[in-house]
């Protein structure tokens, strides 16, 4: 095992499979930062310091630094996907999947299946989504519901260093278009990485990280934390909680989430982004519809407001959910009878 | 560059077997057999066929909505797409994509696509793998060639994959199908420029070609000197080919927008296969009875396709699961 962040468990996945991997590409605004300028190639190494060193490395062809252009980065990794390559293509910014849902949404998740299954496109989109450091409206999106709404991609949110080398080395090894999904609020955690090189976390594994008979929290990225701490807190207090962290939301581990929810019969949902068909109402029917027999109460769930992202920090605050109101939801949940 | 009797036969051969193919379709959409929307490629098939003459199944293209001609020039199999119109089980894409998604990776083809401008970024994409695969024996490298029509030419898409493809120095190639009509809107309107679209891939920084595209020879030569510039390593190129299309946007579109007498006129003065028979005939490079051999051969076996994609296997129910991943 080795300490490391989480965005040198991205950085250090994403080389070890270049070097093992010749079809392995990498593409993106500022992936290697400085490109035409005084400074240089490597001035910059990306904004997220995701991607430091790979040009150096592996030169211009497999590590392609492109202008702004949004739709033309997904669109092109499609073609390397279809021409054989592995491209991981970096979203600088999960909010410009805007700029570029055509590419993502009608050529990328769909290639495979309107081509008749003859055809594979082992495609990556990095997004580096998420709030926390008051980037207002057009920064700090969650748009994980679009995307897992999209059949034909598998939609992977990690939590932790370890789930970031685990699920991103699986993601590059996988044959089918995944979007890979990195919270920028999680890049400077430090965790636990095996050194194993082959190191896989297959997608559709929930991963329980605190167990409890009393309810179960589903969360994932940097939900997951508030849910953890939320959980610790009423441990403290006599009150065991379930907290699963899904990891990937397409697919999706039903059976872990049905199994807990079998037990504890209450079921609390922590989700960043606002409420309307979103990730938490899409698991919310799930159990409605499957676990409804088991519920004891109301599901409930704790997410952002219906409306954007606001900049203040007071605001920003209380737009997020944090682990007072996940401990509340879950009181909430128990209280009813 | 003169070609040889028998790549004339073929280049014929395969502008003969698009043009059937699809009076074909424009006659049996009207009884209903075929589902869903068919935009017909008549009139341009010299660009099709004299671009991928010079194609081997390594080099890539990437589609329109008005695929067909190009499917048929890059080698994709005329039963196989036949099937797939009439939503087969049997036909190239297994019936889940029909007119508009006819793709075959093995030959290069990487797919019709539905949305007019999506394909010059994926193309640029294979440019770039193609570039990272680097030049073969000879010197030469593999290329990724993207068709748009004059109404793709103004999507951002287009900019963006142009302006990409320049920077990377991508073996891409931009041929750029100006048949005068984006779906029911004039060139003249929907081009703010109202000049050429080959200016505007100049302006991104690449050099450009400009050719008549209902004129076999002029395409196919020009496409030497694009081919033989981009395989150099020189990177991306555009072309225009100034072409017309022969019926509506999509099959069922009464063309309101034509002028009177226009059809006739573009049928009898720029039709590139009327155009091919009598310079090959004149020239004495080929006779009438070799041309209409060809013509019977190919009506031949797009009857016989027809035939083999009425009677294929129709997909079934539980297909509909099938193939949107490889493992989920």
């Amino acid at each position: 095992m080795a300490k490391m962040m989480y965005r040198d468990a991205v950085r250090n996945t994403i080389f070890q499979e270049m070097k093992r991997d010749d079809s392995v590409v990498v593409l993106g605004e500022d992936v290697v930062g400085g490109m035409g300028t005084p400074g240089g190639p490597e001035a910059i190494g990306g904004i997220w310091s995701t991607s430091t060193g790979l040009f150096g490395e592996f030169g211009a062809d497999r590590v392609i630094d492109t202008p702004i252009s949004e739709s033309a980065i997904v669109g092109a990794a499609g073609g390397l996907a279809l021409s054989g390559k592995r491209p991981i293509a970096e979203l600088m910014f999960a909010d410009f999947i805007g700029v570029s849902l055509d590419q993502i949404w009608n050529q990328i998740a769909k290639f495979r299946y309107m081509f008749g299954g003859k055809t594979k496109c082992p495609a990556i989109i990095r997004c580096i989504y998420g709030a926390g450091y008051n980037a207002a409206a057009q920064h700090s999106q969650s748009p994980h519901a679009i995307l897992t709404g999209m059949p034909g991609l598998k939609v992977v949110m990690p939590s932790t260093p370890a789930d970031v080398a685990g699920l991103l080395r699986q993601a590059i090894r996988d044959d089918d278009p995944v979007i890979f999904m990195e919270h920028k609020a999680l890049y400077g955690v430090q965790g636990e990485v095996p050194d194993d090189p082959d190191f896989c976390i297959p997608f559709g594994h929930a991963r329980l990280t605190r167990a409890g008979q009393d309810v179960t929290i589903l969360a994932t990225g940097m939900m997951v934390g508030m849910a953890e701490s939320a959980a610790d807190t009423l441990a403290e207090n006599g009150i065991g909680c379930d907290v699963i962290d899904l990891r990937t939301t397409s697919p999706l581990d039903e059976e872990a989430i049905l199994d807990s929810v079998e037990v504890t019969g209450r079921l609390v949902i922590v989700d960043e982004a606002p409420p309307r068909c979103s990730l938490a109402t899409d698991l919310s029917a799930l159990v409605a519809q499957k676990a409804f027999a088991s519920l004891r109460a109301p599901i409930e769930m704790v997410t952002a407001p219906h409306t954007p992202i606001p900049f203040a920090r007071e605001l920003e605050s209380a737009y997020l959910p944090n682990p007072d109101k996940i401990e509340a939801a879950v009181r909430k949940a128990l209280a009813y009878n | 560059m003169q070609l040889s009797r028998e790549d004339l036969l073929q280049a014929y051969r395969r502008m003969k077997t698009i043009r059937a193919f699809e009076e074909l379709l424009h006659d049996e959409i009207q009884t209903g057999e075929i589902a869903g929307f068919t935009h017909l490629y008549c009139g341009q098939e010299a660009v099709a066929v004299g671009v991928c003459e010079h194609l081997s199944d390594d080099d890539k293209i990437v589609s329109t909505h008005r695929g067909h001609g190009h499917c048929l020039a890059k080698g994709c199999d005329v039963e196989g797409m036949m099937k797939e119109i009439w939503g087969s089980r049997e036909g190239l894409c297994k019936g889940k994509g029909g007119s508009m998604h006819i793709a075959d990776v093995d030959k290069g083809m990487l797919g019709a696509n539905g949305i007019v401008g999506a394909g010059a970024p994926i193309a640029v994409g294979a440019a770039m793998a193609a570039k990272i695969d680097g030049p073969d024996a000879n010197g030469k490298l593999k290329v990724a060639i993207a068709f748009s029509g004059d109404g793709a030419c103004n999507q951002g898409t287009t900019f963006e994959a142009m302006n990409m493809a320049v920077v990377t120095k991508a073996p891409a190639i931009f041929v750029f199908e100006n048949n005068h009509y984006s779906e029911h809107t004039g060139f003249e309107y929907a081009v703010g420029t109202q000049r050429d679209i080959a200016s505007r891939a100049e302006a991104f920084g690449m050099r450009v070609w400009r050719a008549d595209g209902t004129d076999f020879s002029a395409v196919h030569d020009t496409m030497s000197e694009v081919l033989e510039y981009v395989r150099a390593g020189n990177g991306p190129a555009a072309v225009e080919f100034d072409t017309e299309r022969f019926y509506g946007h999509f099959e069922g579109d009464p063309q309101r927008y034509r002028a009177k007498g226009e059809l006739d006129r573009i049928r009898e003065e720029r039709d590139c296969i009327k155009k091919f028979r009598e310079s090959a005939t004149e020239a004495k490079l080929l006779d009438g009875a070799d041309l209409d051999q060809v013509d019977a051969e190919v009506a031949q076996a797009i009857e016989k396709a027809v035939v083999a994609a009425r009677a294929a296997e129709r997909p079934k129910a539980e297909d509909v699961l099938v193939d949107v991943y490889i493992d989920y």
